[in-house]
């Protein structure tokens, strides 16, 4: 491992419990390569995690971390934040994790505009239960649950962040860590809720029932449907379908909550803030 | 507790609260709104950042639980307040902080369950969720005050007993303590002792997460952000803090977590007794209904009859060897609760069948009156 990198990582705990081919490995590194970066205080960085695969990560980090119950760590993240703000808090979360029965926190949290830096990890199925299908699963997925194909829409979890008040959003993807790794840092850079949603690969459950190839090809395919805003604009009509739009996605900044609860604090003490 | 300050007030049980958290040095509340437990959020949004705390109210009590951990492992005092349906949701995340063992203080205002059941009634029918509520074997550490001055010292109790054994600590009261307004006398600063977590003696190179260094079991406790870069989760972990299936460290985990409390149960049971030296009589009852048993007592005796109360104030762990005590010497139990009978099985376990065990028991959102203890009473001996 790059010595420069090997300092965020629990050496000692590796091995990790991932699948051969699974992309999650890839999102951590392009997350400690942007806390790298962004020249982050590795003692006052804390990172969060609800449960899953992806919500495993935390334990071969060489943070404060912290892992929770499946669906909540963003609320978690929310208490840590507040009651000392001057900690970078990252949460990492699944796509079952964050938008199914973390739903709820995950609206409001991007509400708040609370500073933590969300990465969801994104392989559209439930990863450590065996292959149910979630709320990111597209039409037709197959999955242990929807054996027939999933007759349910998918969420987008990028505009639901944005919808629901995140100032940071964007996408990236476990093939181009180059840009995957400069939108997270871009997101520590936003002094508010930044929403970043990593498209990974769970080739055991996800690609195996729904003829996606092995590890190579999901990440092959990453590569060839994934575009930015301005690729996009400029390809023809007919090349547009199917494609999926990474990069910055918005980014406006807002009041941020704690920032925001300071200036409560002095008023409540008497101050004029 | 002997206070003795002149600061004198009048003040309602959800305010006592409020103001027990500040005195033994919260820093930190999140919670959802619910009958009859609001008020403890609304003084608490309005006093904590008078000290330098900070207040959340979250999307609902699942969150609010998060947060609350969320906040401990900074090295806050941290607590939420809530009542039946909200106790059930943060149920999960309770067993995080305890098996975490993260301190912190969920107050519960009972009120008429299940369900919606009765939000402005009375009632005791959470005293076995707080025993058993998370899954899982876990001990539990539950108040339960009598009073509106028992509801600010139990409350800072609950902090100390929570930073004291690492664990998250119940105060459960009634609508009727919750809402009662009665004079009381607050301490002065330092009057009653606030007890603060063990920190860490060493250096990040050599800490143990959750490794213990003494008798009492409870591994010190590093705030986030120190430079120990450790790691908390809710799956079984070794004394370093992290996953294991070992069976042998599972069994010590879980040990630990029992015996930390377990093997200190005189410094952790609370009760206290009246007239139980000579009683024929032994009544139990807690919170409310205790004020109503008290009296039952006094005209008890009023009359001549050999009547003694036993009132738990941890109703978890049970003073169950008090029971068992004053049951070798009784013709009769009467536990009273506003329940269609809880505690009473954990009564007739402690007696041991010395005696037989009768109830007042009662789930219509009306308080038990001292007359219909009496009543009681009469008809058993
Ligand atoms: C309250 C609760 N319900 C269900 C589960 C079981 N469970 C564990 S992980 C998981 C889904 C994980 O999927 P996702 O969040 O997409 O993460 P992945 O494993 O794919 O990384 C479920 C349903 C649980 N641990 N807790
Ligand atoms: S089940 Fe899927 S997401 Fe989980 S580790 Fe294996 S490949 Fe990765």
């Amino acid at each position: 491992m790059n010595p420069e990198i090997a300092q965020y990582y629990r050496v000692n705990k590796l091995p990790h419990i991932w699948c051969p081919g699974c992309s999650n490995g890839i999102v951590v590194r392009s997350i400690v390569e942007a806390i790298d970066k962004a020249g982050l205080d590795q003692d006052k960085t804390v990172i969060v995690s609800g449960i899953g695969c992806s919500s495993r990560a935390p334990g071969y980090m060489n943070f404060d971390t912290l892992h929770t119950t499946h669906g909540r760590a963003l609320a978690f993240a929310t208490g840590v934040k507040l009651a000392k703000p001057e900690l970078n808090v990252f949460v990492i979360t699944g796509d079952g994790d964050c938008t199914a029965i973390g739903g709820n926190h995950f609206i409001h949290a991007a509400r708040r505009n609370i500073d933590l830096n969300v990465i969801l990890f994104n392989n559209n199925i439930y990863g450590m239960t065996g292959g149910q299908y979630s709320p990111t699963s597209p039409t037709g997925t197959k999955a242990t649950t929807a054996v027939y194909g999933n007759i349910e829409r998918s969420f987008d979890s990028c505009k639901l962040a944005q919808t629901a008040g995140a100032s940071y959003v964007a996408r990236g993807n476990a093939f181009n860590t180059r840009q995957l790794t400069d939108i997270i840092l871009k997101g520590i850079e936003n002094p508010g809720f930044s929403f970043i949603e990593a498209l990974s690969s769970c080739p055991v459950y996800y690609g195996r029932r729904n003829k996606k190839g092995g590890p190579a090809d999901m990440l092959k395919w990453q590569r060839d449907v994934c575009v930015t805003q301005a690729a996009y604009d400029r390809l023809p009509e007919e090349k547009r379908a199917g494609k999926i739009i990474t990069g910055v996605l918005h980014h406006e900044p807002q009041p941020e909550y704690t920032a925001e609860y300071a200036k409560i604090i002095e008023k409540a003490q008497g101050g004029n803030g | 507790m002997s206070v003795t300050s002149l600061k004198a007030k009048l003040m309602q049980g959800n305010q006592a609260c409020a103001e027990g958290a500040i005195y033994a040095g919260a820093s930190f509340y999140a919670g959802y709104p619910i009958t009859p437990s609001t008020e403890i959020a609304e003084i608490l949004s309005e006093r904590l950042p008078q000290v330098g705390g900070r207040f959340i109210q979250m999307e609902d009590e699942i969150a609010s639980m998060a947060a609350v951990i969320g906040a401990s492992v900074t090295g806050a005092k941290a607590m939420t307040a809530t009542s039946g349906p909200g106790f059930s949701l943060k149920q999960e995340n309770i067993g995080h902080a305890m098996i975490t063992e993260v301190p912190c203080v969920i107050a519960n205002v009972m009120r008429l369950g299940p369900s919606t059941g009765g939000p402005t009634s009375p009632a005791q029918g959470d005293v076995m969720q707080a025993r058993w509520g998370t899954h899982g074997d876990h001990p539990v550490i539950t108040l339960c005050p009598n009073s509106v001055q028992e509801c600010f010292e139990l409350t800072v109790k609950a902090f100390n007993m929570a930073e004291r054994f690492r664990t998250p600590v119940f105060i459960m009261f009634d609508e009727i303590i919750g809402h009662m307004r009665e004079r009381v006398v607050l301490p002065e600063p330092g009057q009653i002792p606030v007890v603060n977590r063990k920190k860490p003696e060493v250096g990040p190179e050599s800490y143990k997460a959750y490794e213990p260094v003494d008798e009492t079991l409870v591994p010190p406790m590093a705030s986030f952000g120190d430079g120990y870069r450790y790691h908390v989760t809710g799956l079984t972990h070794d004394e370093t803090g992290f996953a294991t299936t070992k069976p042998e460290k599972m069994a010590a985990h879980l040990q630990r977590l029992h015996d930390k409390i377990n093997n200190f149960l005189p410094e952790v049971v609370d009760y206290e007794e009246q007239s139980i030296e000579d009683a024929e009589v032994v009544l139990l009852a807690y919170g409310s209904v205790a004020r109503a048993a008290s009296r039952a007592v006094k005209d008890a005796r009023a009359a001549g009859l050999k009547v003694g109360l036993i009132r738990p104030i941890t109703l978890w762990p049970f003073p169950g060897e008090a029971v068992k005590k004053a049951a070798a010497k009784a013709k009769a139990v009467i536990v009273a609760e506003m329940n269609l009978g809880q505690i009473i099985n954990e009564v007739r376990v402690a007696v041991e069948g010395q005696a037989p065990v009768y109830g007042v028991l009662r789930a219509d959102g009306e308080p038990i009156s001292p007359t219909e203890i009496l009543a009681k009473i009469k008809e058993v001996l």
